[in-house]
């Protein structure tokens, strides 16, 4: 309890004839209640849901029928991004090439696709530094925009996303996208000859 | 002779501040806490680095769980009278016929995961019993009868000419068609600003977004 009973009542006066009155304290005892009050405290503590999700902002284009509207990138600065079973990652830079001359068809997993993007920015930016574009810098420069975005205009992530992958995974690649500040990237179909090379891949390295 | 007297000192401490923090924080916590909603089903969200908030009015959550079973539900505090309107809707042109009591249930739905055929016996359920029933989803995966196009394009008509977000959260261990079908269903909708629900990750300590952030002056 708080408090302890320590005898000294004042120093009263006793005597044969004297008759102790007993002096009731007017005081609470208070234990009881802080007790109850940090119970309570530590129950809210743990049920209260601090961690408030938040959001991840996706905007798709709208489907094109005319060929003529699609967007042409440079192949030099694209990068496709595949993600298939098992959280594996498969891209190739530029075309994809599978014959005898060169295959840039690789494999990675999430760890690995960062520093590749990286790379890949880096590689498109350093190309720009040896030929910049004084027409685009004059533009962002009139729109009051940093000239490194002229930089990194050519470098373009394709994202793939094959029927195996799952939402994790894509929402994973979409944060890599703002981690490594890609301005430009998109999700587009898988096509079936990628698909088959994914298969392929997955065979003969056991990926379930 | 005369002893110096010792005062007695007491032992007795006072408590009432001791109790008024502890109250005060308390109430602090009872006035923050925020009770989730009770969900028919759990569904674990990835992580993402973006802190931005979740819009939690007059938004389409689109809930996707680990099976890949595709939920629909609106959140629209304020205005309570839209879940009439898409219900309404819903119940027009796909001729339901449900009854007056079943289309005002609707407002204590939580979560509509069953196709239409299902919806006037998940709707004459009471809403407190609809956890325990068992939703199949809502049918997207096939183009053809991807029945979520019709919720949203409900939804759409009841917010006609006004900001409406569509939330898609997602189980992080759901497959990626399920996610193009509900993406597909919106597209139809000529909608294309969606709002994936994400938990809070850390930033990669030296990534380019990391050193932005740094140096707000780039």
């Amino acid at each position: 309890m708080a408090s302890i009973d320590t005898g000294g009542d004042g120093g009263h006066k006793k005597g044969p004839g004297v008759k102790k009155a007993k002096k009731l304290s007017t005081r609470v005892d208070m234990t009881p209640m802080v007790d109850l009050g940090f119970l309570l405290i530590t129950f809210f503590v743990f049920t209260a849901t601090m961690s408030t999700p938040t959001t991840l902002d996706l905007n798709m284009p709208k489907d094109i029928k005319d060929k003529k509207e699609e967007t042409e990138v440079k192949e030099s600065g694209v990068l496709t991004v595949m993600l298939g079973k098992g959280n594996q990652i498969y891209y190739y830079e530029g075309q994809l090439k599978v014959d005898a001359e060169g295959n840039n068809f690789k494999q990675t997993t999430f760890k690995g696709i960062r520093d590749i993007i990286i790379n890949k920015k880096k590689e498109v930016m350093d190309r720009y530094a040896t030929a910049p574009n004084p027409e685009c810098e004059a533009e962002a420069k009139a729109k009051g925009k940093p000239i490194s975005n002229c930089a990194d205009k050519d470098f373009v992530v394709i994202i793939k996303p094959s029927k195996d992958a799952t939402y994790k995974n894509t929402v994973d690649i979409l944060d890599e996208m703002t981690i490594n500040q890609v301005r430009t990237y998109a999700m587009v179909k898988l096509l079936d000859q990628e698909y088959e090379l994914i298969k392929v891949t997955e065979a003969s390295s056991g990926i379930k | 002779m005369g002893h110096a007297k010792i005062q007695k000192k007491s032992t007795d401490t006072d408590m009432t501040p001791f109790v008024d923090i502890a109250f005060l924080i308390l109430s602090f916590f009872i006035m923050a806490t925020k009770f989730k909603p009770p969900e028919p089903v759990e569904i674990k969200t990835p992580g993402s680095v973006l802190s931005q908030k979740l819009p939690d009015n007059n938004s389409v959550l689109i809930s996707i769980d680990s099976t890949d079973k595709v939920y629909f539900s609106l959140l629209s505090e304020k205005d309570q009278t839209k879940f009439d309107e898409i219900i309404n809707g819903i119940n027009t042109s796909q001729n339901l016929g449900l009854s007056p009591a079943e289309i005002s249930n609707f407002r204590k739905t939580v979560m509509v995961g069953v196709p239409f055929g299902g919806l006037k016996q998940l709707l004459a359920t009471d809403s407190k019993e609809q956890g325990s029933l068992k939703q199949p989803g809502i049918p997207v995966l096939d183009s053809a009868t991807n029945q979520l196009v019709w919720w949203i394009q409900e939804a759409k008509k009841a917010f006609a000419g006004q900001k409406l977000n569509y939330l898609i959260k997602g189980d992080g261990n759901s497959k990626y068609p399920a996610f193009e079908a509900v993406i597909a269903s919106l597209k139809r909708n000529e909608e294309y600003k969606y709002n994936l629900v994400t938990a809070l990750d850390d930033v990669p300590a030296g990534s380019a977004l990391d050193k932005s952030l740094k140096s707000p002056a780039n």
